[in-house]
């Protein structure tokens, strides 16, 4: 069943469209990921359902009931922000307690206690109670704002962020804790990014969004592999997929009306032997340690391709190119399958 | 150009003392990075470099010249901070001359520097530009034209691309690198992004704590890692770590974790029992049925072409990277294979490594 549906949702503040004709359903159970650049109508849309802005067109449904004319505290969602707002005066205890505790809600001190508890024990920070929340590390504190929307049981968790402000190694540890938590409980989250890895390591399903529309909705698997078009391929994959102009390939090797050129660095071979295939120059190697960026000049266009550490290549060599896997893309950067038409 | 070195370098503030006392130099166009997590005395370092710090104790030596007690003004050096200060009122001519207007240039000789350093930056068809309207790589671009713009002999930056975005920073970074080949410099960077680090740097330092673990090359650093600081602090994701309580002898080429023989590198030191560690990256860590060393997976991360797969062990959590057509269930019990050549041994207590075949080879730091 479908906890969350957006029907034909816009928002505009002003002359910008924010989010524009949005149809969007979250399935129960699942974990949904929006990524996007800043300004793609991500948060917007997290809000539009949280009730925190009311759209100019559209509905809003949750749980099957219309709450598009609801106030947020009619709405059964629970929201986190990207910087952790705690209260600074209170216990970690407390902190938890404190959506349970609120006069709308009414809960006797024996079912929260057991519930904080409960949800301590799965952020890792039961030992923690006690403290005041300005003694946490950052990682902590972030958990225990997480642990305040978890407490809760509402249709839906609306997540803008939450791990942004962290650094990246504590980031990859509440990653993998968040997605553990998310299929050990069963809940539902809307989550919004604009890292790529985040959505690709969560999410059951991605949005792309751009310029408030959602370009392709499907599994991280579909997206990357099958992106719709030259924008979704170049949002996932690091470094990003090389798009290269179909004018400098052979054009017996194109299917009809394709402009563009997709190939991820994983799928351009470089060996200095002869045989067909494009010709490229080696303009210099990236060593990240597991592997070599190689970054090359095919005529004027630039290309990044993966190479083993142990292949010895330097700036100069010639090489020769052959393509795996490549996407083809049209005037409109649209995808074409290698017979022409539209994948 | 320039040669910078520091020997012996300190400081202290009140009871805290930031830097314990490092030596390294730069070589003429290198481009050294200091990497290190927030307090780990990485900006004080640069900042004694830069003469914005004096030294509690030790030397710096610019091109054979000792600098130690000069002030930042009477050393050929420009800074780039974090946080890019442009001046609002000025424009992007303004911006970029303004060091050369401050030491009272001819106003021929700035306008040729300045559309000579825009060119550079590529950013010459911005000259007249208000910086307010400007977007965040353009401005960073700005800063670093009013730093390359007096022509110094080294650069020094602090974290100059922190303030931008992670698909922002991996383009300017490229960025800079290149503009560093292209102008000849020399120059010394501080991060606390591995990735950063690894990107551009020749030759990286790893502090922690006041003090340098590590001088190498980013390969070096990240096959040869001298401590499990450095190991865990280098690679996305890091090493992963399995503890085992054992004695080691010279020669040795097989421990036993949790009863399983495990190949190593071949020992080149004796060991009294106790705790060590054995380090494996992602990307040297497979499945195999057959193998005696077990674990139970407990997340599978999809990264397109790859996926990463963590598995707990009974001697600790390991991360390996496979390919993403491996079908992986979480909660499945798995057999796991190391790479032998590429698995590192470190004193658990300590947190040094122990000397092997791997590291015998390299150059440590």
């Amino acid at each position: 069943m479908a906890e969350i549906s957006l029907l034909d949702v816009s928002k505009r503040f002003g002359a910008v469209g924010a989010v524009r004709e949005l149809s969007l359903s979250i399935a129960d159970g699942e974990f949904l990921v929006l990524l996007g650049p800043t300004g793609a109508g991500k948060t917007t849309t997290l809000r539009l359902i949280a009730g925190l802005e009311r759209p100019d067109a559209g509905r809003v449904m949750i749980r099957g009931r219309d709450v598009t004319e609801h106030v947020p505290a009619e709405r059964d969602v629970a929201f986190v922000f990207q910087q952790y707002s705690l209260y600074p005066h209170l216990t970690v205890y407390d902190n938890l307690a404190f959506p349970l505790r609120s006069p709308a809600r009414r809960m006797d001190e024996g079912f929260i206690r057991r519930r904080v508890q409960q949800v301590a024990e799965l952020l890792h920070i039961e030992r923690k109670l006690g403290n005041r929340a300005t003694a946490l590390s950052g990682g902590e504190m972030q958990r225990v704002a997480i642990g305040r929307a978890l407490v809760r049981e509402p249709a839906v968790y609306l997540m803008d962020e939450p791990l942004s402000s962290l650094d990246a190694k504590l980031r990859a540890e509440l990653r993998l804790e968040l997605k553990r938590i998310q299929r050990e409980l069963g809940t539902t989250i809307l989550y919004v990014t604009h890292d790529q890895i985040e959505a690709m390591t969560m999410a059951d399903r991605i949005g792309v969004m751009n310029e408030g529309r959602l370009i392709q909705l499907g599994t991280p698997r579909d997206i990357f592999e099958r992106p719709r078009n030259a924008y979704v391929a170049s949002r996932l994959g690091t470094p990003s997929i090389n798009l290269i102009p179909a004018a400098l390939l052979a054009r017996d090797w194109l299917p009809p009306g394709a402009q563009t050129v997709g190939l991820r660095t994983e799928h351009i071979r470089i060996s200095a032997t002869d045989g067909p295939g494009p010709r490229a120059r080696v303009q210099w190697v990236e060593h990240l340690g597991d592997q070599n960026h190689v970054h090359l000049n095919l005529d004027t266009h630039s290309l990044v391709t993966l190479a083993d550490p142990a292949q010895d290549l330097k700036a100069g060599d010639q090489v020769r190119l052959e393509f795996m896997q490549p996407h083809f893309f049209d005037q409109a950067g649209d995808r074409i399958a290698t017979d022409g038409v539209h994948a | 150009m320039a040669e910078i070195k520091l020997e012996f370098v300190a400081k202290t503030f009140g009871t805290f003392t930031a830097v314990k006392g490092v030596n390294f130099a730069v070589d003429h166009g290198s481009f050294f990075v200091i990497l290190g997590p927030s307090g780990c005395g990485k900006t004080t370092t640069l900042r004694m470099m830069a003469g914005l710090e004096l030294p509690t104790s030790g030397r710096i030596l610019l091109d054979g010249e000792d600098v130690t007690a000069l002030p930042a003004s009477a050393r050929d050096i420009a800074f780039v901070f974090q946080l890019f200060a442009l001046y609002p009122h000025m424009n992007v001519r303004q911006n970029i001359g303004f060091p050369l207007r401050c030491q009272n240039y001819p106003r021929a000789e700035i306008e040729k520097a300045v559309e000579e350093a825009a060119k550079l930056l590529r950013i010459d068809h911005l000259l007249d530009r208000r910086v307010g309207g400007l977007s965040g790589g353009d401005r960073q671009r700005v800063a670093l034209g009013r730093a390359i713009v007096r022509r110094p002999k080294a650069f020094l930056m602090d974290e100059p691309l922190g303030a931008l975005d992670s698909e922002f920073r991996r383009l300017m970074c490229g960025e800079l690198r290149e503009l560093h080949d292209r102008i000849d410099a020399t120059s010394v960077y501080i991060t606390h992004d591995q990735l950063e680090a690894m990107a551009m740097a020749d030759r990286i330092a790893i502090m922690n704590g006041g003090l340098i673990e590590q001088i190498g090359t980013p390969q070096e650093i990240y096959d040869r890692p001298r401590t499990m600081f450095v190991a865990d602090f280098i690679g996305a994701p890091p090493m992963s770590f399995l503890g085992v309580h054992t004695a080691l002898r010279r020669g040795d080429r097989t421990i036993k974790i949790d009863g399983a023989p495990v190949e190593v590198p071949e020992l080149f030191e004796d060991r009294a029992e106790g705790p060590f560690a054995l380090g494996v990256r992602p990307e040297n860590v497979s499945f195999a049925d057959s193998s005696d060393l077990r674990g139970r997976v407990i997340g599978a991360e999809y990264l397109g072409t790859t996926q990463i797969v963590t598995v707990t062990t009974a001697s600790g959590q390991i991360k390996a990277r496979l390919p993403s057509a491996k079908m992986v269930q979480v909660g499945e019990t798995v057999g796991l294979k190391l790479r032998p050549d590429k698995l590192s041994l470190f004193d658990a207590t300590s947190g040094q490594v122990l000397s092997s075949a791997l590291y015998a080879g390299g150059k440590g730091g």
